[in-house]
């Protein structure tokens, strides 16, 4: 099963052919997708797993009506089928949709994930290798209970194609490295990981040294062990200094999914929920303070959600959404755009061949600031600097949340002190980023990415990339678990 | 309903058993569905579409060793084949390279079953029309899901297990304004439009509630009654993290760790199973393991049995009970209580009615202390009436004070939920769950 369906001209053909000349607009998106699962869990290889995924969505819109067709049937009957379902649903639904203006976009365009050591230049007996060595630096206690050194590589072909002439060829090539250790003692049970698999991307094995997963088990157990005898995090409010593997989750659940032009239309209210940000809201509203510059970027190599065209072939550009603390775009693909008349970007994005797109986060960064790390630290008088996220919780409107950390260090007068256990903190959204007082320089910007975001009926999860450096908000709720 | 997908999936297994190698044992399971899927926003449609897939994953053994994969299946026989068999050659080249598998566990007794739920639902055309007449004039949001699913386990010892419904689901909001909704879910296997009206008008009449001046409410502690889709929202989570897993007991990473290393209980109120029989779920697993009818998990607020997968039951040296690899319920039941349901709101006096929790997750995953939103319809209560909506409320509670110390009773009632989650495929989950009155419960934003 090593045959390229991308590379196939006669499957193109097939597609292309099958597309119908007399609606408003079609398209036929084709995925395969083939994925290696590796893990080793206490030094015991777990079954390696193989997994091929391959499909077309056929999309017809036409007088104001729309359909799609998901079928895994790529002959010509098969497509030809999917296209009379979606064109009976265009039928159908005809001058009763929300959405009335279909993809304008009709591109031609070829993206390629940066690889510069190719997966299979290294031999899987070399991959497992490297977990079992992993697994060996985890496991060096009594006390880790539990460990795992994990690698899933994934390869994903896209072929769109539209009855207004687009080819648009993508080849994503995804690396999803992970590390975690379980230490325990008694009641107290602590769990670190390699950046709750935050250190994602695309390109070949060379990601892994991007990240320093090599060098990184040794470091994970004994943060591990060194948890358990750490105090609790104190409860107060106090300065927040956030790594960048927590900056991941804040950007994402504070500022990512407010952005969505979808929520704010009102489409995800009966499952992920509304939007505290309203229409007016853009070109004018103080997000946050005057060092919050946020882009939406696809362009930056090797992050997880780079791509060169959204899944309804929209070219995709950086672009700011937020300008130095003013909101001054959404997060919303052609379609949102158009029925907003709202400043959107290309991020309408589906997670296979079988679900329609959506409006998703792509790249979203923030970009970095002018302090060091050090500086940022010594600055502050009382405060925690956290890392790594454990457990995100927020409300539907996207603005009161809660989140926690794997690993906490107490600042005390501008020194680190300490290490705290099972620290958490919670703030709203809509105020939160106004208290913004340090952003890290480019030392500490890290590119990285969330994996599993899950969003829409029907529900689809696909991975998101964030950026960040080191930041400093003032005056947070901290507090620690249970005694 | 036709039974097309089980002969299709019956014959390419046997055909791909002849073509098995010395004693190679192949484990192959199969999941699919052709749903039509209908997305409205505003009563208008926002996609509508339908979705065919089959899914084919096997396990292809010698022995101790073991390498397993996936695929798409087409419905075309010759070009499956050769796809299976292309499959099945890779997985033997890589199965040279891994070591002996000791916690590698199949049913090697072959128990073969069938269960078939033929509904009648209606023609997506006419579900469409029906759902947007009752909207008519409102804000109605949500997603209808309806078709065939299937799931099929085979190996090459004989084993045949089929599982296949005709099923629907309308998962849906009535929206007043803002974050302020009435929500709802007219699920089943047979579409009653009896049984819809009423849906339509207990939605209609929250909805009429709703149009109260919403307050905000300070933190603090307060009586609580919680809804069973609340209840869900809290145990699911719980659940999902390894509450009830052999193996996230023995690792000391169970959010119920304190039953276990501390003699912490629930309260004797709360008695928790695995409902298999009482549920929606297939009962069998993917090794070929047949579920028991019901494993007790909680009994009146002890710590009585977990799920055992296959891969647990080999490493830690007792029996499975037929738990997927996840080791998490799928047929949920909280057996009920004795409050009278239909008079929860006297019971409650004062305090709040929560309809929905939402984003639930921990504060201190060790100490099963757990933090979410309220959601949709939450009203304050004052003398047994509905006083006011509440706007959204942060929680921050341990599970050992919900259903530990502050529960004063569940409902005599036990709400059947059906799991509305389409992440990868239609899933198959449920839950049996009765409402909860809890004296004090702690929110803090």
């Amino acid at each position: 099963m090593t045959d390229l369906l991308i590379e196939s001209r006669e499957l193109e053909d097939v597609l292309r052919q099958a597309l119908p000349t007399d609606v408003d607009y079609a398209s036929a998106r084709m995925v395969d997708e083939r994925s290696e699962h590796l893990s080793v869990r206490q030094n015991k290889l777990e079954p390696i797993f193989n997994d091929f995924d391959t499909g077309v969505m056929i999309s017809i819109w036409n007088d104001g009506g729309l359909g799609y067709a998901a079928t895994a049937d790529l002959s010509a009957d098969g497509l030809a089928a999917a296209v009379t379902q979606a064109r009976h649903w265009a039928s159908v639904t005809a001058g009763a949709t929300v959405a009335t203006t279909p993809p304008s976009e009709h591109a031609t365009g070829t993206y390629i994930s940066p690889v510069e050591v190719d997966w299979d230049t290294l031999p899987l007996t070399d991959r497992l290798d490297l977990l079992q060595q992993q697994s060996r630096l985890l496991g060096i206690d009594d006390r880790i209970v539990d460990w795992r050194a994990s690698l899933v590589r994934r390869d994903v072909d896209q072929l769109l194609v539209t009855s207004g002439g687009a080819r648009i060829e993508q080849r994503f090539r995804f690396v999803y490295p992970g590390l975690r250790a379980t230490a325990n003692e008694g009641t107290n049970t602590q769990i670190r990981t390699f950046g709750a698999n935050a250190f994602c991307g695309q390109g070949g094995a060379e990601l892994l040294g991007r990240h320093g997963f090599g060098d990184a088990a040794s470091r994970v157990a004994e943060q591990a062990l060194e948890l358990l005898s750490a105090p609790n995090c104190p409860t107060e409010t106090m300065d927040l200094l956030l790594a960048p593997d927590q900056m991941v989750l804040q950007i994402h659940e504070s500022i990512g999914h407010p952005l969505e032009l979808d929520r704010i239309l009102g489409d995800e209210r009966n499952y992920a929920g509304t939007s505290f940000v309203t229409p007016e809201m853009f070109g004018s509203f103080q997000y946050g303070s005057e060092l919050l510059n946020v882009t939406f970027d696809p362009t930056v190599p090797g992050q997880l959600a780079s791509y060169g065209f959204d899944d309804d072939g929209t070219p995709a550009v950086r672009q700011h959404l937020i300008e130095n603390g003013i909101l001054v775009r959404g997060l919303g693909g052609d379609v949102s755009q158009a029925r907003s008349g709202l400043p959107g970007v290309a991020n309408s994005r589906a997670s296979g061949w079988n679900r329609p797109p959506i409006d998703r986060m792509a790249n979203l960064n923030v970009e970095p600031g002018e302090s060091s790390v050090e500086e940022l630290i010594s600055s502050i008088e009382n405060g925690v600097y956290l890392h790594t996220n454990n457990s995100w919780s927020i409300d539907d409107s996207r603005n009161k949340f809660q989140f926690s950390c794997e690993y906490g260090q107490r600042i005390e007068n501008g020194e680190i002190t300490g290490t705290v256990r099972n620290p958490s903190y919670r703030g709203i959204s809509r105020t939160f980023w106004r208290n913004l007082a340090g952003v890290a320089d480019a030392n500490s910007f890290t590119v990285m990415g969330t994996p599993n975001c899950g969003k829409g009926e029907l529900n689809q999860m696909v991975g998101t990339g964030h950026a960040s450096p080191a930041c400093l908000f003032a005056a947070v709720e901290v507090f620690g678990g249970e005694e | 309903m036709s039974n097309a997908d089980h002969v299709y999936f019956d014959e390419l297994i046997t055909a791909a058993t002849t073509r098995l190698l010395g004693d190679e044992v192949l484990l192959a399971n199969i999941t699919g569905e052709r749903t039509d899927f209908i997305r409205l926003n505003n009563n208008d449609v926002r996609q509508a579409g339908t979705v065919a897939q089959r899914r084919l994953a096997v396990d292809l053994i010698e022995g101790q060793r073991h390498v397993g994969g996936a695929f798409q299946l087409t419905g075309d026989r010759s070009i499956d084949d050769a796809r299976l068999a292309s499959l099945l050659g890779q997985l033997r080249e890589q199965r040279r390279f891994v070591a002996d598998d000791p916690y590698l566990l199949f049913n090697t007794s072959p128990t073969s079953t069938e269960r078939i739920e033929a509904g009648s639902i209606p023609e997506p055309d006419d579900a469409l029309a029906d759902i947007r007449a009752v909207g008519q004039g409102r804000d109605l949001v949500g997603i209808y899901a309806a078709g065939d699913t299937y799931s099929g386990f085979a190996n090459s010892l004989g084993q045949r297990n089929w599982f296949q419904s005709a099923s629907f689901n309308l998962d849906w909001c009535f929206y007043l304004q803002a974050d302020k909704a009435a929500k709802n879910l007219y699920a089943g296997f047979n579409w009653d439009e009896d049984a819809f009206a009423r849906k339509i008008d207990w939605s209609s009449r929250q909805l009429a509630a709703l149009e109260r001046k919403p307050i905000d409410l300070s933190p603090g502690e307060y009586r609580t009654y919680l809804a069973p889709r609340a209840m869900e929202e809290l145990v699911l989570l719980i659940s999902g993290y390894g509450a009830f897993g052999q193996r996230a007991h023995a690792t000391r990473q169970t959010p119920l760790l304190r039953m276990i290393a501390d003699d912490a209980t629930l309260s004797p109120l709360v008695t928790i199973s695995e409902n298999t029989a009482g549920g929606v779920a297939p009962n069998f697993q993917s090794s070929g393991f047949i579920r028991p009818d019901t494993v007790p998990l909680i009994v009146e607020g002890s710590y009585a049995q977990t799920l055992v997968s296959p891969r647990s039951a080999q490493e830690y040296g007792i029996p499975t009970n037929g738990a997927s690899g996840g080791e998490y319920p799928e047929s949920l039941a909280i057996a009920p209580g004795d409050l009278a349901t239909a008079t929860v709101s006297e019971a409650l006096d004062t305090g709040l009615f929560v309809g929905n929790l939402w984003y639930t997750n921990f504060s201190d995953r060790m100490a099963c202390r757990t933090t979410g939103m309220t959601r949709f319809a939450t009203f304050w209560v004052e003398d047994g009436e509905i006083v006011a909506p509440v706007n959204v409320l942060r929680f921050d509670d341990t599970a050992y004070n919900l259903l530990g110390d502050q529960l004063e009773g569940l409902t005599d009632e036990a709400e059947v939920l059906l799991d509305t989650s389409t992440y990868i495929e239609r899933s198959t989950m449920s839950s049996q769950l009765p409402g909860a009155l809890v004296g004090g419960m702690r929110f803090v934003l």
